[in-house]
């Protein structure tokens, strides 16, 4: 991470045109962010945001061409990018590729290399394998979105929980944040881990030993297995989705087992501060990670969460292909 | 007939020797007719005369893990393209994997490999044949039948036996003959999807981890059945510090049990993967810091015996991929002694040391006459500057696949002459 430090508390100056010029060519990762860029991103997500909801289109993308390439299957991570690139005014073209009608690998490279030739200004990429989108954004002259590379990051997703929880508290620093479940398997918690992490947070991973990678001691502040341990004076409580096949004896011995251990309720939620936000990235698996009780709750920002997406979208896609043009 | 060599004011280095001297060797009619420690004896007429001032003269090096693509994927590698490699790199033996497509587990097979390198190599190509039918880990293969159409030994290549009977099975039809098992443990359950070292850094990339017990559960495995068995057995590669601890506790019970390890896993680390470099996917995976020096201290104290490339020629397209979708394997005949002399340079190990695991050893090992400069030893030799630095370069590879863990690399040393059974069979075009 390089030397710049973040802020002391929250610096929301949220004036269009304020902002930092974004120094990356492509979005790959938090983990190529430094704690300022974080910052500038979150501002300019929070500057979007009263543009989002006035359904209004700031033209800052007029004329630009955005491609969704998603290998992986995912409705609502596509249509927030749509949405976004939409209301910059960018025009979205969806490409369906499903996994099955492409060979792995060098289907990739040559898709990159087709989509390329057809000059677009941003490709958004999900794909199943770790390192994919990096590799595809070495081969293509655009700017490239990573929304989700295997289990390796999903940046907008960190930003998006970030922009919610600096919502709810007013900053991110000094709070500690519980991620919860499927840890070993997740992109959203590697990048929620580094985000927070970067930003001065205190984290914790909370999960049984079969979901918990090995060193991940060293990507979170600390490591929990029990539920109500790990949720004792938490601000933020952030559950995973649990795939499905996970549950099926592997790693753990079935969905009610794992429900009644790491499955968020009332009862453990009371462990967590009385006024502790509960987060899913979605979709949720109810009554297996999460009691809809609880996800339907006045402490869940779930919601929320998927306003914000759209926000942090923009910023991002307005960070990279807005304004001047950057050097190459 | 070939013209005698003579080969003056060399430093010659033999480890079967222990013998470190500056002189000449004088090579007729493929073999070694004579050594001499200062000046030159006198040469036939018609000698060629090498001049070796400031070079090592060393035994041809003996590479014990090499796959080529021949037969079935010629586009990858074929002997012939392996052989040039390996004459490039100072190796004038080679012995072959029998994964190839088909598996050399039948007779005509292992015939078609000599008749093949006989015809289209200077250097020697041993075959080996599969343990098991198809290397499915299933039946075995017909040793005897194999020995006599001149398997080396039996390897099962990339895969590894799963079944404890099995191997004990082998190891116990292959004592009947003095044969030798080469196997590279790995328990497929726990390797599972891993596709690289299980640790802190494959959880920061997202790749799912091979833990080390994959690979010391079944080497303790089969070093057991080595003890039960008394079968000569050969750990093809280990990579783990606890794999070391455990083939030390082994050899002391047996001297039937011999270790080798790739230089890949003698060079360099876990994180030299960076950013999903797909050159350094192998098996076993490049493992963390603390394992790599185990390796080199086990080197050092001889319990792994043998340095080999583990040569894999894999093609770009298998390589241009995901990390976790890229196929595994990295080239290495070429690079060999440079990468092993950074050990040397390195104060690491000794010139003698690493000079003996990639000669005398295998050829104890696999019961060869060369691996020696000894007077009626075979002519294999190399001559190498300790010094010379030089890059790695993609386009002066040799070798017909291009994925080398050393692209760019910077070396110290480099192969000038290889001399495979008598004959020049590589010789460095720079100026010297």
């Amino acid at each position: 991470m390089a030397g710049r430090q973040p802020e002391p508390s929250d610096t929301r100056t949220g004036t269009p045109g304020s902002f930092l010029p974004f120094r990356h060519r492509h979005l790959l990762g938090i983990a190529q962010l430094d704690p300022v860029e974080i910052v500038d991103l979150l501002d300019r997500a929070e500057a979007m945001i009263p543009i989002s909801r006035q359904r209004k289109a700031l033209p800052t993308l007029l004329g630009k061409t955005q491609i969704n390439l998603f290998f992986e299957n995912s409705t609502r991570t596509q249509a927030s990018f749509e949405i976004a690139g939409k209301r910059l005014g960018a025009t979205v073209m969806n490409m369906a590729v499903r996994t099955s009608s492409l060979a792995k690998g060098e289907t990739l490279i040559d898709t990159a290399a087709t989509l390329n030739a057809m000059q677009p200004d941003a490709i958004v990429v999900r794909h199943g394998s770790s390192g994919a989108v990096e590799l595809l954004s070495q081969k293509v002259e655009c700017a490239v979105i990573n929304a989700g590379d295997g289990a390796h990051e999903h940046p907008t997703q960190a930003l998006l929980d970030a922009l919610t929880i600096r919502r709810h508290f007013g900053r991110l620093n000094g709070l500690t944040v519980a991620i919860c479940g499927d840890i070993a398997n997740s992109r959203v918690a590697r990048s929620n881990l580094i985000l927070l992490g970067a930003m001065q947070a205190r984290t914790r991973v909370i999960a049984p030993k079969s979901l918990l990678p090995r060193g991940v001691e060293q990507m979170a502040s600390e490591v929990f297995t029990d539920m109500r341990e790990g949720l004792e004076g938490v601000d933020v409580v952030m559950m995973l989705r649990l795939q499905n096949e996970r549950a099926s004896g592997k790693l753990i011995p079935s969905v009610r087992e794992f429900y009644r251990f790491y499955g968020l309720d009332a009862e453990k939620l009371s462990h967590a501060n009385k006024d502790a936000l509960v987060m899913h990235p979605g979709p949720m698996n109810r009554g297996v990670e999460i009691d809809p009780a609880i996800a339907d709750g006045p402490q869940s920002v779930i919601t929320e969460q998927v306003e914000m997406g759209v926000a942090v979208r923009m910023a991002v896609l307005d960070a990279l292909l807005g304004g001047e043009t950057r050097d190459e | 007939m070939n013209k005698p060599i003579l080969i003056q004011n060399a430093r010659v280095v033999d480890p079967a020797s222990n013998a470190d001297f500056s002189g000449a060797i004088l090579i007729e009619k493929g073999v070694i007719a004579d050594i001499a420690k200062g000046n030159a004896p006198g040469a036939p007429e018609q000698s060629e005369i090498i001049d070796a001032k400031g070079l090592v003269a060393a035994p041809g090096l003996i590479d014990m893990r090499v796959f080529t693509g021949e037969p079935g994927h010629e586009y990858r590698e074929t002997i012939k393209s392996a052989g040039e490699a390996a004459a490039a790199g100072g190796v004038t033996t080679i012995l072959v994997m029998p994964d190839t497509q088909p598996v050399i587990d039948d007779g005509a097979l292992v015939e078609f490999i000599a008749r093949n390198a006989e015809a289209n190599t200077p250097i020697t190509v041993l075959p080996s044949a599969a343990i098991t039918k198809g290397t499915e880990g299933r039946e075995l293969t017909e040793f005897g039948l194999l020995l006599e159409a001149g398997a080396a030994c039996f390897a099962e290549g990339r895969k590894s036996i799963q079944s404890a009977a099995v191997m004990r099975a082998a190891m116990t039809y292959a004592s009947n003959f003095d044969a030798l098992i080469v196997h590279q443990p790995s328990e497929a359950s726990l390797v599972s999807d891993g596709v690289m070292n299980a640790g802190p850094f494959a959880t920061f990339r997202g790749l799912k981890g091979i833990p080390l017990e994959a690979e010391t559960i079944p080497l303790d495995r089969d070093l057991q059945l080595a003890l039960l068995t008394g079968a000569r057995y050969h750990a093809a590669q280990i990579s783990t510090a606890r794999a070391a601890e455990l083939a030390a506790f082994y050899k002391a019970r047996s001297a039937n049990i011999s270790v080798g390890a790739s230089i890949n896993n003698l060079c360099l680390n876990e994180n030299d993967i960076g950013s999903y470099r797909t050159y350094f996917k192998l098996s076993p995976p490049l493992r963390h810091e603390d394992d790599r020096q185990a390796m080199v201290e086990a080197l050092r104290n001889g319990v792994i015996d043998v340095i080999h490339s583990d040569h894999d020629p894999q093609d770009t397209e298998g390589k241009r991929q995901p990390f976790a979708d890229a196929a595994t394997g990295a080239i290495g005949l070429e690079t060999l002694l440079a990468a092993a002399l950074r050990l040397v340079h390195s104060s690491d190990a000794n010139l003698m040391t690493v000079l003996r695991a990639m000669t005398a050893r295998p050829a104890e090992i696999l019961g060869l006459e060369s691996g020696r400069i000894a007077k009626g030893a075979p002519a294999d030799i190399c001559l190498f500057d300790m010094d010379y630095p030089w890059v790695v370069e993609e386009a002066t590879i040799r070798s017909r696949s291009r994925n080398t863990t050393f692209e760019n690399a910077r070396m110290t040393g480099k192969v000038t002459t290889t001399i495979a059974k008598g004959k020049v069979a590589f010789r460095e075009g720079h100026a010297r």
